[in-house]
């Protein structure tokens, strides 16, 4: 899986490069939010700008994120859904869940 | 086969590398419908969607990750109605006795079956011999 690693002031960004994030290949992106909080890490942004398909598998990886952030007290927002990815987080209800932005940078001004 | 009927039979090996490629092909079906009115983009994606679904539950749960094992889709459009398919060569489960996901207790898994039963007009699983088919079907006009 594709994964671009930024890190601004005390916040990993995360870019997913991939058009698909499912059951293929989110197994990757859970295990990378995972290693990041276990090192300490506290505040992640994942960015699906360039994800315009996600299945339950990636949904499922996303909330892993997040329960994972908030064991470690930490905090995991998205940024840049395309309109398709975002009505899934509308279907599956995941939308009152996460803190979603329309921007990266919206997002790093919210942490 | 009926004039105008599309039927598409695949079968790849029991490998989630191969979700893109059927769910490639359910968009581009979804694009070809002559007469559908509604919004084609959208349909497309569903159609990609729960042809993922469907073939994840196929490989990770009936055929238990076995990659000697075979995913056989057939995907059927004629009078208006979009039939998938999926056989899955493992022992089954009911469809029915598959909870609705908790939207108050998060949870990582659990969402496939509810999405495929949202975004489709009826969905069946049946025990046939040598394992069992999943049928989901919608009606497009």
């Amino acid at each position: 899986m594709n994964l671009k690693i930024e890190e601004k002031s005390d916040i990993v960004i995360i870019f997913v490069k991939e058009e698909r994030l499912d059951a293929h290949n989110s197994g990757e992106l859970k295990s990378e939010m995972q290693g990041l909080f276990e090192q300490g890490k506290k505040n992640v942004l994942v960015d699906l700008k360039e994800v315009r398909f996600i299945d339950s598998s990636g949904l499922g990886a996303l909330v892993s994120g997040f329960k994972n952030a908030i064991s470690h007290q930490g905090s995991l927002k998205l940024a840049t859904l395309q309109s398709q990815v975002k009505s899934m987080f509308e279907l599956t209800r995941l939308h009152r869940v996460f803190e979603i932005y329309e921007t990266t940078a919206e997002a790093l001004e919210n942490f | 086969m009926k004039e105008n009927a599309i039927e598409i039979d695949i079968r790849v090996p029991n490998q989630t590398r191969y979700l893109s490629l059927i769910g490639r092909i359910g968009e581009d079906i979804a694009k070809e419908l002559g007469k559908y009115q509604g919004d084609r983009e959208t349909l497309a994606y569903h159609i990609n969607l729960v042809l993922t679904e469907a073939m994840v539950n196929a490989i990770k749960h009936a055929n238990a990750g076995d990659p000697d094992k075979t995913v056989h889709v057939i995907i059927n459009i004629c009078n208006d109605q979009l039939v998938i398919k999926v056989f899955d060569e493992g022992q089954g489960f009911d469809i029915n006795a598959v909870p609705q996901p908790s939207f108050e207790q998060l949870e990582d898994r659990g969402r496939g079956i509810f999405i495929i039963k949202s975004l489709m007009d009826s969905v069946a699983y049946t025990k046939i011999d040598g394992g069992n088919v999943l049928q989901m079907t919608k009606k497009l006009d």
